[in-house]
């Protein structure tokens, strides 16, 4: 039985064939429509989650599956005190496959440890949230039509940003990749990121702090949100939330096939003027997660559909 | 000079360094084991100055000596048997530390729930560094040497 908790638990070749799955689901939505039936999903939400939760709800019931869950630790028995080993073999008698969030890192990897069923991480903490980085990899790779050879412009929220640093680690994996990490200095990117990643697999890199001297070079401008949730300082959160705001103007100096993907939710970085330019894919992007998610779920519980 | 006698079988712990040999005599669990124990510290060394060695007399399978790696790959293992060393045993940075070192990431699932095993997996093995299974915080050992 697989789990998925790292977005590198996948090895290329299979990162291929999940991508690959979701595109043919996205062509042909009515192959799969029963793909599930009579399979159930349990989303497990420690932390509430609107985007992610939905969309592992809305792909399973695309599949024809059903779903159960919690969407907040208050609502489950953890506000009884019961660990994450014992509400999953609970889970495991309830459901097939599990979605699991949890604001402790390593949460899902304890209840996979433990479980009967499949489990997949849907974010723990700040640490891994591998359905996201399968979401940012199909929108690029659907839309640009390759995972090499590209540029990527990484900016915002660098430090706790663990979206970025997931997809940092699933790209590096392909030839031919530099990343231009824009964020001011108290979010600049980790030094295990920078050291032990970047520099120790020889990926070239330069750190900017003006999105508007980077743009101009970028295949793919992925920004992020200043998390008001990993700061411990009001003030320092208030200091740094408005540093980057992608406007119409910035993005006129962006080539005609650059990529704005964003994870959502937004706050102020990106102005709702930019929208409707055909560069900004962060909606066709939260599309493509229900899609990867899928495909994720078919994968896990071994199905395949002629 | 102190004086302490031979060891029948067991091992004897050299080039400990200095003011460690007690961290060892616990993380070995010595204090569970019925067996005599010398804990020589301070001892002079021309290779570190100062060191502490540990004498055990016990049978040779009653220790398992790979946190001895974690805790400093530069100790010497004699092993004895038939009061002769019979065996130098080298030292390697175990893959997995099991209940030895505590994760302090408070965000880590094991602040919270703490029937869970502290497992440390090595994951660089040039420069020693260890990541908590859970959290991948990493563990800088204080002893490296």
């Amino acid at each position: 039985m697989r789990h998925l908790m790292s977005p590198l638990d996948l090895s290329v070749d299979e990162l291929d064939e999940l991508l690959n799955l979701a595109n043919d689901i996205e062509k042909h939505p009515e192959k799969y429509a029963h793909a599930c039936d009579g399979k159930k999903l349990a989303t497990c939400f420690y932390e509430p989650s609107t985007r992610t939760r939905l969309s592992f709800e809305a792909a399973m019931l695309n599949l024809g599956g059903s779903v159960l869950g919690f969407a907040s630790a208050d609502s489950s028995s953890a506000a009884k005190g019961e660990s994450v080993s014992d509400t999953i073999r609970i889970i495991s008698c309830y459901a097939d496959i599990c979605a699991m969030r949890h604001p402790k890192e390593g949460a899902p990897l304890v209840a996979s440890q433990k479980s009967q069923i499949p489990v997949i991480n849907a974010g723990d903490g700040g640490h891994q949230h591998p359905t996201q980085t399968l979401t940012d990899l199909l929108t690029i790779r659907s839309l640009k039509g390759r995972l090499d050879n590209m540029t990527i412009g990484l900016c915002g929220d660098l430090k706790f940003g663990r979206t970025v640093h997931s997809l940092i680690n699933a790209l590096i994996r392909y030839p031919g990749i530099r990343f231009v990490l824009i964020s001011p200095e108290e979010l600049k990117i980790p030094s295990y990121i920078r050291e032990d990643v970047l520099k120790a697999k020889q990926i070239p890199f330069t750190e900017v702090e003006r999105l508007e001297d980077a743009i101009p070079e970028l295949d793919v401008l992925y920004m992020n949100r200043v998390q008001k949730e990993r700061f411990f300082n009001e003030e320092d959160y208030v200091r740094l939330k408005d540093f980057y705001i992608l406007t119409r103007e910035k993005l006129s100096l962006a080539r005609e096939d650059m990529l704005v993907l964003h994870p959502l939710p937004r706050v102020n970085e990106i102005s709702v003027e930019v929208d409707d330019d055909p560069r900004a894919v962060y909606f066709k992007q939260a599309q493509y997660g229900v899609y990867v998610r899928m495909a994720l779920i078919l994968t896990l519980l071994g199905i395949s559909v002629e | 000079m102190l004086n302490i006698s031979g060891i029948h079988e067991g091992f004897v712990l050299d080039h400990i360094q200095a003011g460690m040999s007690l961290q060892i005599y616990h993380d070995l669990k010595l204090d569970r084991l019925d067996c005599t124990v010398a804990i020589i510290k301070n001892a002079r060394s021309n290779k570190m100055g100062k060191k502490d060695i540990l004498k055990v007399e016990c049978p040779i399978e009653a220790l398992d000596l790979d946190i001895l790696g974690f805790i400093d790959h530069n100790i010497t293992v004699n092993v004895i048997k038939n009061d002769k060393i019979v065996a130098k045993k080298e030292l390697q940075l175990p893959k997995q530390v099991k209940n030895v070192i505590k994760c302090k990431n408070p965000r880590c699932i094991t602040s919270i729930e703490q029937e869970l095993d502290q497992i440390f997996l090595l994951t660089d093995p040039r420069k020693e560094v260890y990541r908590c299974k859970y959290c991948e915080e990493k563990y800088t050992n204080p002893n490296r040497r």
